[in-house]
């Protein structure tokens, strides 16, 4: 199971190091940034929409690959953090604050304290309890967010507009909100990278593999998990609080368990602890569900059978597929 | 808050505790026993009961298309198992999950392909449509007294299962170690797939008996799944026993929430917060309940691991 | 000049000649109109969504598969009842497939969350069913029609025909959205009785055991209930099936007591009284080509969904044909689709300021038809010319 070497000037990397294989990716970034102008080609603004909508996801499934992946924390609830980071945009809109310097740091935060919170707790359990008391946890929030009628509760909140970047860049724009967009996947991308490469990284798969004797070691366990948890909540919150800007609207519905089942699902075909596990899966799951469903209207038939095939031909997601091919 | 509301409330939550334990007793065992995480359970709920109502509208009898519904629900809970699913066991969790949610979208999608997107009608017996005089004025469905009379039934069969018969002394021994079990000689193809169909069968019984009530519908399975994942890690995962006090435990709390909390929040907050947060509140107490249930028992009301 | 350069030249100057014809055409007229159908096709508001889907296609067919004498493409879409899916499908229908006019939506709450993207696009949209206070009122807007009603207004029919029939305590249920609340605001406006309890149930509810235990506590006269679809069949089926029905009258709206309703509970529903602004049995041309079209094509009975969706293909292919194509110019547009000259099902049809009808209100029964068929008669008019309580709340600009 050697690891490709980035490239012969760079020293061998070890298992624990994940690599941002930049063969690959800067041709890829290229691609992105060049996107806005070869999109009137395949159809129009809409694509750059679309193509938003699956960075977005790709910052969520990453965030949760982090410390589903990685720590090994199967978190049932993480669409929450989501739902907290949209609605904090929602909410801050209502009271008049738009500025996204101001609306999207705070749903950062807001989305960290509720993980730190919720992990506080969760975190105190194991196994399906773990999953279990997440999705509790999630449920709670989507109930509380519909009750709440004066933000539109069940029925949504409609922003006013998205929020306000001022040098002169109109987040309206879509090839504007794009780029910002992928400024933001890009950069959590490479803080993701560089946590797993780093002390914390280690330690959080060395927990993965064998808590009890992370433990015996002397590891302070509990507190890296929580951390982990903490960072993948606030990164989630500000995929939310970009989901709310895209859509000009908020909605409880974000933070249901099956928007969790999604993303975990998302991570699952991607590949589950590899760097770009949750961006290969939210691409090619969004992607399949924008194409099927030009085709048929059962289209969610054909991807539950392309998933079922994965799951079964590949031992790991997609990403394990295309390592056997590297090694091969 | 009157007697009659109460005896009312306790007999909806009895209502639909059975059919909850009906969905969770086949959960609990393909968990407990296969260590299968299976979200495609709901999908057997929802076909057991499109199968329920079209027997019972091609034969124009209730009884006989609960009959064929169920049998038919197990043949596909067989078939499932024997190509698909028997490859997820030796695989991890989160592939499994991939993989029964796959499976999840299929069925949704097959149904919706056969049957369309509006809900099928299916309708109670005849002779049970009408109320029952329990209490002097005081008039209950016949139908919901029905359910109650099924699922006891059901219940009882079952704990005759489990704890007379050979198949039954399996089931316990694999769901309490399943590695000595199979040392034991238990042939384990033979009674995975023995346990599928019966979870399927149960599932379509749950279906086809909820159905007239509720609304026969694709996508029906996904929420009560996810009150039955909370049923079984109340009640322990592995234990019937603890699937069906689990179940009741759920079933009271949930359908009573529904009622009293309103109707406190009415009396207490006015009328706005019992329409708003009432439902809400009464949606979380279930998840309260379990949490409550595991801090106080970590592993559930009956663990079955040793 | 050589042969080269005059050829050269030639043919510049016929490209220049074209360049300028094609620039200088104003509004070209559209070869074919693109209608987006988002409704609800899935879960228990099914078959309302189905309804208008075909009502409105089989206004399209019996035009010769055109509106206004244009080829049209109809896109049909699920909104899921959903306000999130069916914002997005919106929008991939507005930007993607660049559609001429969208309609369908069941649900107000939906409506509501679409609609502004909408009309931000300056697409204009035509409803076939929901029509919430906000767009009759203050967020009235020129890119809005409706050609069924205002949410409120048939809920106000009803609450006079409750006060005329002498009922003293009402205890009132509808779902927990905008037209829920819209619902019993009408009734109220016009029932002069005692209001025992008025209760929002949750969207998709399908187990009413909780609020017939509050009916039967609160024992009122006659309960009025606003449950479209799937959430009616059950309330009814479990009302009666609780006995409730012996001591209590029904009410409803015409949504409550229309076909799909009949079909599903059946005997029980007979001698419930409903309002709508239309019936199947209605005496004029437009209807009766209608109502047998539609029973020729799909075997059933049309419901008032059906209606408003072939009113408002319609209405659609009345702009196209008095615009003569000229979709693009969205004034013209504007002033056709206000001028609503086309033949209604429901007889004259006429729109106020604010782009919602002005018609009557019928009161109907739950009865056996002459061929003995469970199904509404209509037996008399209770509004006359009747118009929404929220005009005057509407400052939309003049075209």
């Amino acid at each position: 199971m050697a690891e490709t070497p980035l490239d012969s000037a760079t020293p061998r990397r070890g298992l624990l190091d994940p690599a941002l294989s930049l063969r690959w990716s800067v041709p890829l970034l290229a691609v992105l940034l060049a996107f806005p102008f070869l999109a009137p080609l395949v159809g129009g603004d809409f694509y750059l929409g679309l193509a938003a909508r699956i960075l977005i996801f790709a910052l969520a499934a990453t965030s949760l690959n982090l410390i589903l992946g990685f720590g090994g924390m199967v978190s049932f609830g993480h669409a929450a953090f989501i739902g907290v980071g949209a609605y904090t945009v929602g909410v801050l809109a209502q009271a008049g604050i738009d500025s996204a310097w101001i609306v999207w740091p705070a749903a950062m935060l807001v989305a960290a304290l509720f993980a730190g919170v919720i992990g506080a707790i969760s975190l105190r359990t194991q196994g399906v309890y773990f999953i279990m008391i997440t999705l509790a946890f999630a449920q709670m929030l989507y109930y509380l967010a519909v009750s709440f009628k004066a933000y539109g509760g069940d029925d949504g909140l409609p922003l006013p507009g998205r929020s306000q970047l001022g040098l002169g860049l109109d987040l309206a724009d879509d090839r504007t909100f794009y780029y910002a967009t992928l400024l933001l996947a890009t950069l959590a991308l490479i803080l993701v990278w560089r946590l797993l490469n780093a002390r914390f990284g280690h330690v959080l798969q060395a927990i993965r593999e064998n808590e009890t004797r992370m433990e015996a070691i002397g590891f302070a366990v509990y507190r890296f998990k929580l951390t982990a948890f903490v960072i993948a909540g606030a990164l989630a919150g500000l995929a939310g609080a970009l989901l709310a800007n895209l859509g000009s609207f908020v909605s409880p519905s974000m933070m249901q368990w099956n928007q969790s089942g999604l993303l975990m699902v998302m991570v699952i075909l991607g590949g589950v602890g590899h760097l770009w596990g949750g961006v290969i899966g939210a691409v090619v799951f969004l992607l399949l569900e924008e194409v099927l469903s030009g085709y048929t209207l059962y289209w969610q038939f054909l991807l539950g059978a392309v998933l079922l095939a994965v799951v079964l031909a590949a031992p790991n997601g997609l990403m394990s597929l295309l390592r056997r091919k590297d090694t091969a | 808050m009157t007697g009659v509301l109460i005896l009312e409330q306790a007999l909806n939550g009895l209502q639909f505790g059975l059919m909850l334990f009906l969905l969770a007793a086949g959960l609990t065992l393909v968990f407990g026993i296969m260590d299968m995480i299976n979200l495609a359970h709901g999908s057997l709920y929802m076909v057991g009961a499109y199968l329920v109502a079209a027997a019972t509208a091609a034969s124009g009898s209730f009884w006989l298309g609960l009959a064929a519904g169920v049998a038919g629900a197990a043949l596909f809970g067989v078939l499932l198992e024997l190509t698909v699913l028997r490859r997820l066991y030796q695989r991890d969790h989160l592939a499994q999950v991939l993989g029964t949610f796959a499976i999840l979208l299929m069925c949704n999608e097959a149904v919706r392909f056969i049957w369309g997107s509006q809900p099928v009608l299916l309708s109670p017996p005849e002779s049970l449509a009408g109320p029952v005089e329990l209490l002097p004025g005081f008039y209950y469905p016949a139908y919901r007294l029905l359910i109650i009379g099924v699922g006891l039934a059901v219940a009882l069969l079952l704990w005759g299962l489990i704890t007379r018969t050979r198949l039954g002394m399996q089931v316990r021994a694999g769901a309490s170690n399943r590695e000595m079990a199979l040392a034991m000689g238990t042939n384990v193809r033979v009674l995975f797939t023995a346990l599928f169909g019966l979870g399927a069968a149960l599932c379509a019984v749950a279906g086809g008996m909820l159905g007239p009530l509720l609304a026969v519908q694709v996508g029906m399975g996904e929420s009560i799944l996810i009150l039955a994942f909370v049923v079984i890690v109340i009640g322990g995962i592995g234990s019937v026993r603890g699937a069906l006090l689990g179940a009741l435990l759920v079933g009271v709390v949930d359908t009573a929430g529904r009622t009293l909390i309103p109707m406190a929040f009415g009396a207490l907050l006015g009328p706005e917060a019992a329409d708003n947060a009432g439902p809400a509140v009464a949606s979380i107490l279930i998840y309260v309940l379990m949490a409550a249930v595991l801090f106080w028992k970590p592993k559930g009301l009956f663990p079955s691991h040793g | 000049m050589n042969h080269t350069m005059t050829v050269t030249l030639l043919r510049s100057a016929l490209t220049a000649v074209a360049t300028a014809a094609v620039l200088a055409t104003p509004a070209l007229a559209a070869d074919n109109i693109k209608v987006g159908l988002l409704s609800t096709l899935s879960g228990p508001g099914a078959g309302l969504g189905i309804d208008i889907r075909d009502g409105f296609q089989l206004a399209v067919k019996l035009n010769g598969g055109k509106l206004g004498g244009l080829p049209t493409e109809v896109i049909v879409a699920d909104d899921q009842a959903s306000p999130d899916v069916g914002r997005q499908t919106a929008d991939r229908l507005v930007k993607r497939d660049k559609v001429d006019f969208m309609t369908g939506i069941v649900f107000s709450n939906v409506m509501l969350a679409v609609g502004a993207p909408t009309f931000a696009a300056k697409t204009f949209y035509v409803s076939a069913n929901a029509g919430p206070s906000q767009y009759a009122g203050e967020q009235c807007n020129p890119y809005f029609f409706s050609a069924s009603y205002q949410n409120d207004n048939m809920h106000e029919a009803v609450g006079k025909t409750v006060t005329d029939k002498g009922f003293k305590r009402v205890a009132l249920i509808a779902p927990n959205y905008p037209a829920g609340k819209d619902a019993l605001t009408g009734f109220k406006r016009f029932f002069k009785g005692e209001v025992v309890s008025e209760s929002y149930t949750p969207l998709n509810l399908l187990d009413y055991g909780a609020e017939l235990s509050k009916l039967r506590a609160a024992k009122p006269d006659a309960v009025y209930i606003f449950l479209p679809g799937g959430l009616g069949i059950n309330f009814i089926k479990q009302f009666v099936g609780a006995g409730l029905s012996k001591d209590m009258t029904l009410f409803g709206p015409g949504f409550s007591g229309d076909e799909d309703v009949i079909k599903a509970v059946g005997e029980p529903m007979l001698g419930m009284f409903n309002t709508s602004q239309w019936g199947h049995d209605l005496d004029n041309a437009a209807n009766k080509k209608f109502v047998a079209a539609f029973e020729k094509e799909y075997g059933r009975l049309p419901t008032l969904y059906a209606a408003q969706g072939f009113d408002a293909a319609q209405l659609i292919g009345a702009a196209v044909r008095d615009t003569k194509g000229k979709v693009d110019d969205k004034a013209a547009v504007r002033r056709a689709l206000e001028a609503a000259k086309f033949d209604s099902v429901r007889g004259a049809f006429k729109f106020n300021s604010n782009h919602f009808p002005v018609q009557d209100y019928y009161l109907r029964v739950i009865t056996r038809d002459a061929k003995g068929r469970i199904t509404n008669r209509t037996l008399s008019t209770v509004f006359k010319n009747h118009a929404d309580a929220y005009v005057g709340k509407c400052k939309m600009a003049a075209n």
